[in-house]
């Protein structure tokens, strides 16, 4: 390579270097790729050579070509990347800021319970039927073998709307979800299935009794049911709501104008510590018995052909004991701190395939 | 139902332990409810003689003493002052737990000298406050026998819950049959003395009201000496909390209790007219034995006589007749009364006494002639007298009835297969008799005692309900009603925890969707509105009547007769008014900024419907790159809009109008229809009256939709999508209209002028200010065209436009913005 090739490529990687930005690089390329360019002009000048020489220099100027260009290609990139890097510097956050601020909404834990049981008793046939808050007396009372005089019609325990209705019923609070059995048994045929979760009303307020709660009730009429099936289902729910595969479940003759035979359950806890499962002590959780022959009389299914169980329990005593929640009135009372505590995530809804 | 344990051996030949008993009550359906075993703490407590109490060597307030518990001698420090040689007290050795003080007794010494135990005040047995010195026993108490056995406190008391069906099972001699039938000892026999009578009853009985009283029996004993009970009768009485009066009272009582079998005694020579009749009451006051007046309705059964009311038949008895220390003529009564009249004359009066509690549930209708004959053998043992002839009123009712059990339905209905004999065995040990027996079923006569069993209580169909249905459900009532009654006994007494569980039947491998399309719907429009940030609340539905009214009708048909509180009294027209109270009491805990929501029931004169509510109070939260905002009405719109879209309601068809409720700021709240009449929800900011009324702190914005209105989505498969293959083109246009323009006519007339071509209309500026004349706005929209067929060219870009201007400017008087 002739000396003032060798010197144009040694210039021009000096004036690379020396270039800071893209500006002052473009002028080094300009001074020598462009159209009056030191490197252009050599080029130019090739033509004005004999052929041998012509050969020779215009192999020499291709090298210096080539060198030269990847030169300023390099230089470029190495610019690029310095802008880009400077760039992102200049960008740089205080990662440790907090993020907007987001406001979750939530799920209310009787709603969620509803969900749990729809979930549940769900994967064992059962619908969901509902009613209205204020019922006939027929069908909170008479209808399920509560006969006129009894104690739980009065006042004290019952609330009462003035004015009978159409039928010429007192209109009451329902005090239970069982009209809506009565319901159901007279606008289907069995077999019937379904559970009724909702509101419920009794004259009672003190710490553990609120006025207005929820129950849900259940009902299975079919051609033998018999009251092994009547375990069998509360076992089998007891014990996926709850969790606990091996919770102690004990049932215990007992009364209730609807059901016969009639039978209290109880799950094993720990009375000191409030753990289900285990403990030895026994905790009331829900009453439960066959359909007694005179309700379903009273919604015209004859006994000797269909027979089943009903069961009720109450929706806020067994979310309490789910969950730990010590007291029953907050439930009520929409305190937002208590919502924040105890709200479940919407989008986490109750799935037996997610887990209840 | 309380009795102790050794009245319950009075009628149970038994081995079995207090706990084996206790326990099968509970399975057997007469529930536990406590044991009272006041002797089992001081077990160990030991009566002792103080053979010698000397003076501490080293202690001026302590005595040595030598003391011996029958079983050897112990050295014991004590400094009680009444400590003295030769006295009898009560010792507890080292290693026994003191209730008193929590204490367990060790081996010790004091100053010097060896103590091996304790010699006990009342106050460290746990019995009373006395710690003045030590228990100071009679000389004769027995040496070595443990304090609570000579102290009568070894036997313990049970409680039991009795349901209301078993009148039977509120008599010690009840509780004993059962537990006889659930093979824990035998049921002793009752030993009926034989009375011979001599010359007629000094009073006798008239009814007069044979619904109310079918049989009465009485008798009178003659020249009796009444005083108080003997120490046994009254020891029984007091151990469960009943009060010793004097011996004739107190054998009613102890009958009441025995037998179930309420008695009650008049003294005959205060009965005027030598006459008792049961009849109505007539407005007539009398003083009763608890000391309190009660005037008799003329649908309470009173026993009455010559001087007027004496008694409330089966619920409680008068003072002018009662028996005192000085009556030495006393006439028994013993009744059978009609348990509902007994139930609601009990109740009107607020009485709760023994008598009624089993009168109301029904007692022993065969029981009568021995229960008069026990009362009087009893009040001639203890007061002497000679007894009349019987009087009697009426008859015994019959109330013999047999229910049949096929044996097969022990299994079939009661899930449980009980072998036949053992069955019969059952219902034999409670008293049932054999009428016929085959190899699949047995038919018994149902005792006395039970009238749970194959009772025949009128039924109360559905009125609407088809005739012949009807008639054939009654036949099934009938046919199954008393053999589920047997299936209960045998089941009970083997306890229910031997039937095998068993899981429901599968009908369908996967089952069915839980959930109707509504309550799905319903579900989802709670998570789309939690998911909004809404936490969800679930408060009252009845609520203060002044309240309730600022949100709507709060007719007199939806207010209690008979509220908790008078703050609770008003079924509410929507959730939102309790919502509004809910934030209100937020705020003043210092959480002024909440969103609630609920769904829930919205009471009407003509019935309830459901709406989801929702209520934004106080501002979204600071931060430092998004600024605190109070929520405006358009928040909530945005809210309902989200619940709308989700549920599959056809967002196009919705119109809104400026007519919301009342309870919402007038000029910023809307309603949405779809269609002309059907309102789906209302929305906007809470009107500043209402925010005031409930000292809500700032503004708040609120949102209703009646879920119930919302129709059902058409199921009709989803068409295919449109997706064409040109470039949309946009324009934006600003016009300027009246003030008064609504937005809706502006993008209605904007979307309509060219409805193949134009696929969307977005308003993306609202401008009102100085530049811009008084009483006219801009309203901007950008309007997207979608080809189909072929690229646009630009002049049909340019009439299409033209055409939006065209529509737009005749709907609304809107001239483009220059």
């Amino acid at each position: 390579m002739t000396d003032d090739l060798a010197a144009l490529i040694a210039e021009t990687e000096a004036a690379l270097a020396a270039s800071a930005d893209l500006r002052a690089w473009d002028a080094v390329r300009v001074a020598v790729m462009g159209k009056n360019g030191s490197l252009t002009n050599k080029l130019k000048e090739l033509g004005k050579v004999s052929p041998e020489e012509r050969r020779t220099r215009g192999a020499a100027l291709n090298v210096v070509k080539d060198s030269i260009t990847t030169a300023i290609e390099a230089r470029r990139a190495a610019l690029d990347a310095a802008a880009l890097n400077a760039r992102l510097a200049a960008e740089r956050m205080d990662v440790t800021l907090p993020p907007r601020p987001a406001v979750n909404g939530l799920i209310h834990p009787i709603s969620r319970t509803m969900e749990e049981m729809a979930a549940i008793f769900g994967a064992m046939g059962f619908a969901i039927a509902e009613g209205p808050d204020v019922e006939d007396d027929w069908r909170n009372f008479g209808a399920l073998n509560i006969p006129a005089h009894h104690s739980a019609r009065e006042d004290m325990d019952t609330f009462y709307l003035p004015a009978p209705d159409e039928g010429g019923r007192r209109r009451v609070m329902r005090t239970h979800t069982s009209p809506v059995q009565v319901r159901t048994m007279i606008s289907q045929e069995p077999p019937i299935r379904v559970i009724v979760p909702g509101r419920t009303y009794r004259a009672d307020h003190d710490a553990t009794h609120s006025p207005m709660f929820h129950q849900v009730e259940g009902l299975a009429i079919d051609r033998g049911l018999t009251l092994g099936h009547l375990k069998g289902c509360l076992i089998d729910f007891l014990r996926i709501f709850f969790g606990i595969s091996n919770l102690p479940v004990r049932f215990r003759s007992s009364y209730f104008p609807f059901t016969e035979p009639s039978m209290e359950v109880d799950i094993g806890w720990n009375r000191k510590t409030g753990e289900l499962g285990g403990g030895g002590d026994w905790l009331e959780i829900l009453g439960s018995g066959m359909v007694h022959p005179k309700v379903l009389a009273n919604c015209g299914i004859d006994a000797r052909e269909w027979q089943g169980f009903a069961f009720g329990m109450g929706i806020e005593r067994v979310t309490m004991l789910k969950h730990g929640i010590p007291d029953l009135r907050p439930f009520y009372e929409s305190d937002i701190r208590w919502l924040r505590h105890y709200g479940f995530n919407p989008l986490a809804a109750a799935m037996l395939h997610e887990g209840v | 139902m309380k009795f102790s344990f050794s009245w319950l051996k009075t009628h149970l030949d038994t081995t079995a332990s207090l706990t084996a008993i206790t326990d099968a009550l509970t399975m057997i359906g007469l529930e536990l409810e406590g044991v009272e075993d006041r002797g089992a703490a001081l077990a160990a407590f030991r009566i002792a003689h103080v053979i010698e109490a000397v003076q501490h060597p080293n202690a001026d307030r302590l005595r040595m003493c030598r003391v011996d518990d029958g079983t050897k001698v112990y050295s014991v420090v004590c400094g009680a002052p009444n400590a003295r040689t030769g006295m009898k007290g009560v010792f507890a050795a080292a290693g026994a737990f003191i209730p008193g003080t929590g204490i367990t007794l060790k081996v010790g010494e004091i100053r010097g000298v060896k103590s091996e135990g304790m010699l006990l005040s009342m106050r460290e047995m746990g019995l009373g406050e006395d710690h003045s010195g030590i228990v100071d026993l009679p000389e004769d108490a027995p040496v070595g026998t443990p304090y609570p056995v000579w102290a009568g406190m070894d036997d313990p008391i049970i409680d039991i819950a009795v349901t209301p069906n078993r009148g039977d099972a509120l008599s010690v001699r009840g509780v004993a049959r059962d537990l006889a039938a659930a093979g824990l000892g035998t049921l002793k026999p009752l030993v009926v003395p034989a009375i011979a009578g001599i010359g007629p009853s000094a009073v006798v009985w008239a009814i007069e009201m044979p619904e109310h009283c079918s049989w009465v029996l009485g008798r009178t004993v003659r020249g009796v000496k009444n005083g108080p009970s003997p120490q046994w009768l009254q020891d029984r009485l007091t151990s469960i909390g009943l009060r010793p009066i004097n011996a004739l009272v107190d054998v009613t009582n102890f009958f009441t209790i025995d037998l179930g079998r309420p008695l009650h005694v008049f003294d005959a020579d205060k009965v005027q007219g030598g006459r008792l009749t049961f009849r109505p009451g007539a407005g007539e006051s009398f003083r009763a034995l608890n000391a309190k007046d009660y005037t008799a309705r003329l649908t309470d059964c009173v026993i009455a006589d010559a001087a007027g009311v004496q008694s409330l038949a089966g619920v409680i008895g008068g003072e002018a007749t009662g028996c005192d220390e000085a009556t030495t003529n006393v006439f028994i009564e013993c009744a059978l009364f009609n348990p509902v009249a007994v139930a609601l004359t009990g109740r009107h009066h607020q009485i709760a006494s023994d008598a009624r509690s089993r009168f109301e549930r029904g007692i022993d209708p065969a029981l009568l002639p021995d229960a008069t004959d026990l009362a009087t053998a009893m009040i001639m043992a203890l007061c002497g007298g000679t007894p009349s002839e019987v009087a009697a009123a009426g008859a015994e009712p019959a109330w013999q009835r047999t229910a049949t059990l096929r044996f097969a339905r022990l299994r079939d209905f009661g899930g449980l297969d009980v072998p036949a004999d053992e069955a019969v065995s059952r219902l034999e040990r409670l008293g049932f008799t054999l009428a016929a027996r085959d190899g699949a079923s047995v038919t018994v006569n149902v005792p006395s005692w039970r009238n749970d069993v194959a009772a025949t209580s009128a039924l109360e169909p559905d009125p609407a309900m088809d005739p012949a249905k009807a008639t054939r459900a009654a036949a099934g009532r009938e046919a199954m009603e008393p053999e589920a009654d047997l299936v209960e006994e045998v089941l009970r007494l083997g306890g229910l925890d031997a039937v095998p569980a068993v899981s429901m039947p599968v009908t369908v491998p996967v089952p069915a969707p839980t959930l109707t399309a509504r309550q799905s719907r319903n579900a989802l429009a709670r998570r789309i509105i939690a998911a909004a940030g809404y936490a969800e609340s679930v408060t009252f539905s009845f609520m203060p009547t002044r309240e309730a009214a600022l949100f709507g009708p709060a007719p007199d048909s939806l207010r209690l007769l008979n509220p908790i509180a008078a703050d609770l009294d008003q079924l509410r027209a929507t959730p939102l008014a309790t919502l509004a109270m809910a934030a209100s009491r937020n705020a003043a805990r210092g959480h002024a900024d909440v969103n609630l929501f609920e769904i829930g029931p919205a009471f009407r004169a003509d019935g309830q419907t459901v709406f989801a509510a929702g209520i934004r109070a106080g501002q979204t939260p600071r931060a430092w790159n998004a600024p605190a905002q109070s929520p405006d009405a358009m928040d909530a719109k945005a809210d309902v809009w989200a619940v709308l879209a989700a549920l599959g309601v056809p967002m196009e068809a919705l119109t809104t109008t400026p007519d919301a409720p009342a309870h919402y700021h007038p000029g910023r709240s809307g309603t949405v229809r779809q269609g002309p009449k059907t309102v789906l929800a209302t929305f906007g900011a809470l009107h500043p009256s209402v925010i005031a009324a409930l000292d809500l702190t700032g503004p708040a914005v609120a949102f209703e939709i009646d879920l119930n209105a919302i129709q059902e989505p058409k199921r009709k498969k989803k068409a295919l999508p449109d997706l064409p293959a040109f470039q949309p083109v946009k324009r934006d246009f600003a016009f300027v209209v009246d003030a008064a323009v609504a937005a809706d006519t502006l993008i209605r007339a904007a979307r309509g002028a060219e409805r193949t071509l134009i696929s969307g209309v977005a308003l993306f500026d609202v401008y009102e200010g100085d530049k811009m004349e008084a009483g006219r706005k801009s309203l901007a929209v950008e309007v997207t065209f979608q080809p189909r067929e072929q690229t646009l060219t630009d002049a049909e870009i340019e009439a299409a436009c033209a055409k939006v201007v065209a529509a737009v400017t005749k709907a609304t008087g809107a001239s483009l913005r220059g």
